[in-house]
């Protein structure tokens, strides 16, 4: 059975980044692995999803409603954006983190400070990761993303790949002992 | 050879390198982009490649290559497509000398993009042969493919690809480059000058070669037929649905997977059809391999009854469409309140100085829009513009436009506008469209230095190609200059300076005849602008800030409100660039620079 992952959260938080270190540990674990982003409009500050589906033999690079096993949401009110995503008995790995999208700047909308306990309430699986907090006390809230990454890897239970490698390789230079220690920190929670 | 995770988009770069390619050009588009990008980045040893000021230049400068005997290549998204017909077509006689192939990246669903158009249409319209691939590995396999096709029949192709083939990615097994000599060029004006005598012989020719693919479609190793003992249903399809048709019936169905979709395979489809009274076209789009299907004789065939002619596939369109499986168990959180969050104009953004300033003229003008991050600012608070259509056309409809309001007493002035890749794209022939006509227009290029909407590309504005060479840089003012716009009816200005800006729009609203205002600021997101700008940014002091809102009618996203202070304050201090736009608005000095 193919295990489908997504990570939702807004342009410039990541996401692609973290998708792209998850494949290529998924590859080195032997896994045919497919993955899927819309990028254009996005960039702007939009929604952003993007999804990985590995196993055995994968087809469709699209998870659709009620198919996905975990959702790792960088930002709180895109996890309940992507609720619809979670199959039955799946599990949401979230941030607490709160990014107001143009409509909440504006006074049109007010944000929903109460996603986490609304999905609390009817997911039976949900995990707060302070992830943006944890990244900000290691000095750069950029690696937010490795360290959801560390959380996502624990969940999986995909122990036999050097994601510490794989993470030296895809980050840049400089920031290689901060991701790192993002990493394990993510993993460690 | 080694295996790689890449994108459709990536590893048609790579089919393009293995295939021996040696000249590849394409105007920047969602979803075809990354195509040129990893070309120009990881290959510009062998290839050479470029942006070139549009597509139909792109079409044109890549068959000069093909014709003069190297394989070649350019590639657009859909609509770009629509841009280079007018060689395509022609080229669709000529025939080619190098290898021609031309890639397309249609958009189903309108991720970005102005419609949702079935480029698939034009192969058998231009009389081109037409290849799709249904994952990364194809795109690679299947491009070679396409080069060796496109020299055994003497014929430009069309590899058609859609958004989830070009950004999904999935496992490629790496080749090596082929050693494809350049072939000598020698004159053949009778195929390459496309006059009425020889365009009719061509014609002619065309048709020939074109049975002869059809015969030879029904062997193409492009084309495969998954059969399964006994099955009930036969399912014909071709590109990203395949996917989804394996995903949902996996191996309880046959399955007609077609890759070259160009002549189509017709003996193929037609003896694979008469065994299945079941017989179902799975595609995205417009209804082409089950009307195909139709034409021989199988009336059968189900398609477009079921299966939605708007946006895009996925697992669940199929299963909801051909099957009777439930609805997966999905969690819902009751009356849940899930404000959108829409693509918005960044913090720092230089084309937010000009829209925020257009606002204070509300009732004396009617405003055009075009293709870009700019047009962003149709949303509210902004409001920017009232139609957008294509590239060019926030200068060209104004012609028009202009004329239809004067006709009905409507004394509004007209503005349109356009960035600096859209003015050479096809801005500056709207512009001289403009001059000549005498229209009464204000026509402003808003210019921030590259092609931003699509990820920063480098166009004829811009010091250096995409090779990453240094290359000579044209002027917009130059050019509008050379059109005959006098310094009386020009302004040239940085759009974040609101006394500036506004003082440029006064003049254009009132002057008579064609108005030019070029906008200058690079974007927000250029490296270079992230470089000089790091650490700097703006704080609001609560001591002073009396909590009127002034500052967020910009709708800059960096800049958040306190509802329990009551105060204004920067909520991301990391995107802040100081461009100062905010605190013009302030009327109290209550936001101040930090990190200068």
């Amino acid at each position: 059975m193919n295990k489908c992952i997504i990570l939702v959260g807004v342009g410039g938080q990541g996401t692609i980044t973290t998708s792209t270190i998850l494949s290529k540990g998924l590859i080195e674990a032997g896994f045919d692995v497919k993955m899927s982003e819309i990028h254009g409009m996005s960039q702007r500050g939009g929604t952003v999803v993007t999804q990985i589906k590995y196993g055995e033999k994968v087809y469709s690079p699209i998870i659709g409603d009620g198919e996905a096993d975990i959702i790792v949401s960088f930002e709180k009110l895109e996890a309940l954006r992507a609720l619809p995503f979670l199959k039955e008995g799946g599990t949401i790995v979230t941030d607490v983190r709160e990014i107001n999208p143009m409509p909440v700047l504006t006074g049109e909308a007010v944000y929903p400070h109460e996603a986490i306990d609304q999905l609390k309430e009817v997911v039976p699986n949900v995990i707060v990761v302070e992830a943006a907090k944890v990244a900000e006390e290691l000095g750069n809230v950029k690696a937010q993303n490795i360290v959801l990454l560390g959380a996502l890897v624990k969940q999986l239970a995909l122990d036999n790949v050097d994601w510490r490698d794989l993470i030296a390789k895809n980050v840049p230079a400089k920031t290689v002992d901060l991701n790192l220690a993002a990493f394990d920190k993510g993993y460690n929670m | 050879m080694s295996k790689m995770i890449m994108s459709g988009n990536e590893a048609v770069a790579r089919g393009a390198y293995e295939a021996g390619v040696r000249f590849a050009s394409a105007y920047p588009g969602t979803p075809s982009t990354e195509i040129l990008e990893n070309i120009g980045g990881l290959y510009k040893d062998d290839i050479y490649s470029e942006w070139s000021p549009n597509e139909k230049v792109a079409a044109e400068a890549a068959f000069g290559a093909s014709v003069g005997g190297m394989r070649s290549m350019c590639a657009f998204k859909h609509v770009g497509m629509n841009v280079a017909t007018d060689l395509i077509f022609t080229a669709g006689y000529s025939g080619v000398t190098g290898g021609f192939v031309l890639v397309t990246a249609d958009d189903p669903a309108c991720h970005s993009s102005q419609n949702e158009q079935d480029n698939r249409l034009y192969a058998p319209h231009a009389k081109i042969a037409m290849v799709e691939a249904s994952d990364s590995q194809e795109c690679k396999d299947f491009m070679k493919a396409a080069f060796e096709l496109s020299e055994k029949f003497d014929v430009p192709v069309l590899f058609r690809m859609t958004t989830r083939i070009c950004h999904s990615k999935s496992i490629v097994e790496l080749g090596e480059r082929e050693d494809v000599p350049v072939i000598k060029y020698e004159r053949h004006a009778e195929k390459y000058a496309m006059l009425p005598a020889t365009a009719r012989v061509r014609h002619v020719i065309r048709e020939d070669l074109l049975a002869k693919m059809a015969e030879y479609s029904n062997t193409s190793e492009l084309n495969r037929v998954e059969e399964v003992p006994g099955a009930k249903i036969g399912i014909v399809t071709s590109g990203i649905s395949y996917q989804y048709v394996k995903e949902v019936f996996g191996d309880t169905v046959s399955v007609l997977k077609i890759g070259l979709t160009y002549p189509l395979p017709e003996k193929l489809m037609a003896d694979f059809a008469a065994k299945y009274e079941t017989l179902y076209a799975v595609e995205e789009g417009e209804p082409y391999l089950e009307d195909a299907l139709k034409k021989l004789g199988f009336h059968n065939v189900v398609g477009k009854e079921k299966l939605t002619i708007q946006g895009e596939f996925n697992t669940k369109v199929v299963r909801d469409a051909l099957t009777d499986a439930k609805d997966l168990f999905t969690y819902k959180v009751e009356n849940a309140n899930i404000p959108a969050r829409p693509p918005v104009l960044c913090a720092g953004c230089p084309h937010r100085g000009f829209y925020f300033a257009l606002k204070n003229y509300k009732d004396k003008y009617v405003s055009a829009g075009d293709i870009g991050c700019y047009a962003l600012a149709v949303n509210p608070p902004l409001n920017g513009f009232d139609f957008q259509f294509d590239m060019g056309a926030g200068f060209s409809t104004l012609v028009g436009f202009s004329r239809a309001l004067k006709a009905q007493g409507d004394t509004r002035k007209v503005i349109g506008q356009l960035g600096d890749s859209t003015f050479f794209h096809s801005g500056l022939t709207s512009l001289i469209d403009l001059v000549s006509s005498e229209t009464n227009a204000v026509a402003v290029v808003l210019d921030n230095s590259i092609t931003a909407m699509t990820g920063h590309q480098e166009n004829p504005g811009t010091y250096k190609n995409l090779m990453g060479y240094e290359s000579p840089a044209i002027s917009i003012e130059a050019l509008v200059r050379a059109c005959g716009v006098d310094d009386d009816h020009l302004r040239i200005v940085d759009p974040v300076d609101q006394k500036a800006i506004c003082e440029a729009l006064d003049a254009g609203l009132e002057a008579e005849g064609l108005f030019v205002i070029i906008t200058k600021r690079p974007c927000a997101l250029l490296k270079e602008v992230i470089k000089a700008n790091a650490g700097k940014h703006v704080k609001v002091d609560p001591d002073k800030c009396v909590g009127c809102k002034m500052c967020m009618k910009i709708a800059c996203p960096s800049i958040a409100f306190d509802d329990t202070a009551k105060k204004a304050m920067i909520a991301d201090v990391a995107n802040c660039n100081q461009c100062g736009l905010c605190m013009q608005q302030c009327k109290v000095g209550a936001i101040e620079k930090v990190g200068e």
